[in-house]
């Protein structure tokens, strides 16, 4: 009987799973569907899911009228620098507040998160009038360095709580064995700590992937990423649906692809800590 | 000899270096189809213009108004180009945030402009924007429906009428709707129609003393003769139709009428896009006797930010995309039907192009019918149709937007939104200081 009751709630529970799963995809889904479609049939009402003339007209259009590898390429520098960099200061931050904090540790903490806490557009003019200072306005660096900023007390956080759950005796021991900072941080507390590292990666991966506030008001074309591309496709006056989601479709495509293959991390790192 | 050739060779390449130098001019804009257009026939400009080149950066309204607006105001230069409608010259002017266009060239022919365009793009009797392609509202209706229905729309509509053949036209078990409007709040949505109906009503946004004025009988007046027209004779969910919504319904034979932008016309009537291509008829937007037309006034122009270094290389692109060889240009690359309306005089003389696009003289009188410096029955402080030019008008307008949202979606009554708008716009005309 017992048993019973546990097959019915695993197939509960499946088919739930699956219906949620299904519910938080299909944006993504009907998103791709519509860049498809006419612009006439994106619009339609009743929508049509899934028998409709297929086109990949708006693909062509997309790709005759914008420099998606341009904007692919600064998507891929700005991500990937800011995200680099982050990592660079918020390792040896995390670490030594994980391994030696202070009295002041969880103010400080707390202060960085409180960074986030105002909306970003609260400090545009001031940011925009340093930007213009130092000729930073449309250039990669200065994404890269905004994105950074940004997200850089998310990265510290999110270390210092996988730091956190690495025992200390772990460390200790290695120390009794004899060996250096250098080979302790190589050898024992890196492959620990993997885990948490990547996610961090790959989650500030999407964060600068994604923004949108920053990369569309400090550049203009060369430094634009791909927020720029999708923004450049919603029109006052025309349809443009179907057009928007080829153009969506193409600029998450990079990103959603490198999340596919590193979900396993992902979710690994995100759901059981550092070393569980 | 040979090195006599060489020398000279590398002489000439050196002092060809500095006269290649380019002039790399950055233009924001819109992704509407006539600046997509544009952007697809630059090279022409730029063939007849060897020592320039141009970049785009092409933004959604809003975003490209916030973007240009910061840029502006911090003097950032970082465009020399910038497309901005009628509502932000006559504001940016005034700042001197814009350069007036005093230098198009001997054959540009400002005089050619539409007087009521041309107003609205200048400033103190200075142009400071040059139109690209201008519009009004007009009212688009299906001939076959009003045949069917034993209705004759005339030239010059009434409200009474348009009320009346709504209802007749509805047949809400085949899908038609009598009439599709903009319910979608915004200032540039909801309340550019809805502006321009309170104006036929004789209503205005504020007094000679700038008095917010929607607790007036002519703004309840409009306010309950839309919402009852809609719920009668309007689609479902029509608080969330914008211009692109109503397009596609009108498009896809659901709307009897859509009152809305007269740029509208031409896709309405486009074959590849339209279910209803060759069923539509255009009538001028409707009144109530008292002499004003519920119809806007809109040009998105093109002109150059006080914080360009490059004045006058963009000043050659300016006059070159909104000066009468680029009609030709477009015509003789996509036909006559696709060139940019409502800017310029000679175009309505042009035999070819009144043949090619039939809704050609109802946007001329729309346009001729709308005037924004006298926008309304009663007097008004403001210029503007559809809205008044002053800075606080966007935030306001969307506010008061979202209330009239609200009444035709029934989550509040008419009453109640008039009361939130007077109040709103009350606060903010305080906080601004026009009132005590």
């Amino acid at each position: 009987m017992a048993r019973k009751s546990t097959t019915q709630r695993v197939v509960v529970s499946t088919i739930g799973a699956w219906f949620f799963g299904f519910l938080i995809f299909f944006p993504i889904l009907w998103m791709v569907l519509a860049s498809f479609k006419t612009e006439l049939e994106a619009f339609a009402i009743p929508p049509s899911f899934l028998f409709f003339h297929w086109t990949t007209e708006n693909y062509a259009t997309v790709q005759e009228r914008s420099d998606y590898l341009l904007h692919a390429m600064n998507s891929i520098i700005i991500a990937g620098g800011s995200t680099l960099i982050a990592l660079l200061i918020a390792i040896p931050a995390a670490w030594s507040m994980a391994f030696s904090p202070t009295k002041r540790t969880k103010d400080i903490l707390l202060w960085m998160l409180s960074t986030k806490m105002m909306p970003p557009v609260g400090v545009l003019v001031p940011i925009y009038l340093i930007y213009k200072t130092f000729g930073l306005l449309d250039s990669r660096i200065g994404l890269v360095f905004i994105l950074c900023l940004g997200n850089l007390p998310i990265v510290i956080w999110m270390l210092f709580t996988y730091f956190k759950e690495i025992p200390r005796d772990i460390l200790e021991a290695a120390r009794m064995d004899g060996a250096t900072i250098g080979r302790e941080l190589v050898y024992v507390l890196t492959p620990m700590a993997i885990p948490g590292l990547a996610s961090t990666l790959l989650l500030n991966l999407i964060l600068a992937w994604n923004e949108a506030f920053w990369t569309l008001n400090l550049s203009t074309s060369n430094a634009a990423p791909l927020t720029t591309f999708i923004a450049s496709y919603s029109s006052p006056e025309g349809l443009f649906w179907a057009k928007l989601s080829a153009a969506s479709t193409l600029a998450i495509a990079p990103i959603l692809v490198l999340g596919w293959f590193s979900q396993k991390q992902l979710v690994r790192g995100l759901t059981f800590g550092a070393v569980k | 000899m040979k090195h006599v050739l060489g020398a000279v060779c590398g002489a000439s390449v050196l002092l060809a270096v500095p006269a290649m130098a380019e002039t790399t001019l950055t233009i924001a804009t819109v992704n509407n189809g006539d600046m997509i257009r544009m952007q697809g026939l630059t090279s022409e400009f730029t063939k007849a213009n060897p020592d320039i080149s141009v970049k785009w950066v092409t933004l959604e309204e809003n975003v490209l108004r916030q973007r240009v607006t910061t840029d502006i105001a911090t003097k950032g230069g970082q465009f020399d180009v910038l497309t901005i409608g009628t509502y932000e010259v006559p504001i940016w002017a005034k700042k001197g945030w814009l350069v007036p266009l005093a230098n198009l060239g001997a054959d540009y022919d400002v005089a050619d402009l539409l007087p009521k365009i041309r107003d609205a793009v200048s400033a103190d009797g200075k142009l400071y924007a040059a139109p690209f392609y201008g519009e009004s509202s007009m009212v688009m209706y299906r001939t076959d429906l009003f045949d069917k229905a034993g209705l004759k729309m005339p030239e010059k509509p009434t409200w009474d009428f348009v009320i009346d053949a709504a209802k007749k036209v509805t047949d809400k078990s085949a899908g038609v709707y009598g009439i599709c409007l903009r319910g979608k709040a915004g200032w540039g949505e909801n309340m550019a129609f809805l502006s321009a109906m309170a104006n036929s009503y004789g209503a205005r946004w504020f007094d000679e003393k700038w008095e917010p004025q929607f607790n007036t009988p002519e703004w309840k007046t409009t306010l309950t003769t839309y919402v009852n027209l809609m719920k009668e004779a309007g689609p479902p969910g029509a608080s969330s139709n914008g211009f692109n919504e109503n397009l596609a319904l009108f498009n896809a034979g659901k709307c009897g009428m859509w009152i809305d932008a007269t740029v509208a016309a031409s896709f309405v009537t486009n074959p590849k896009d339209s279910k209803v291509a060759d069923k539509v008829g255009f009538a001028l937007a409707p009144n109530t006797g008292l002499g004003k037309n519920a119809n806007w006034l809109w040009a998105w122009s093109l002109a150059i930010p006080a914080g360009s270094k490059k004045t006058e290389a963009a000043e050659k692109f300016v006059a070159w995309a909104t000066g009468k060889d680029y009609t030709k240009l477009v015509a003789s690359k996509e036909g006559w039907a696709n060139v940019p309306p409502g800017t310029r005089t000679s175009l309505y003389q042009n035999p070819e192009y009144l043949k090619a696009a039939p809704f050609a003289k109802m946007t001329l009188a729309s346009i001729d019918a709308a005037d924004p410096n006298k926008p309304t029955v009663k007097p008004v402080p403001y210029v503007g149709v559809q809205y008044a030019a002053i800075p606080e008008f966007q935030g306001i307008g969307t506010q008061v937007g979202q209330q009239f949202s609200a009444a035709l979606a029934g989550s509040m009554t008419v009453d109640a939104a008039l009361a939130a708008a007077q109040t709103a716009t009350e606060r903010e005309m305080k906080r601004a200081g026009y009132i005590k």
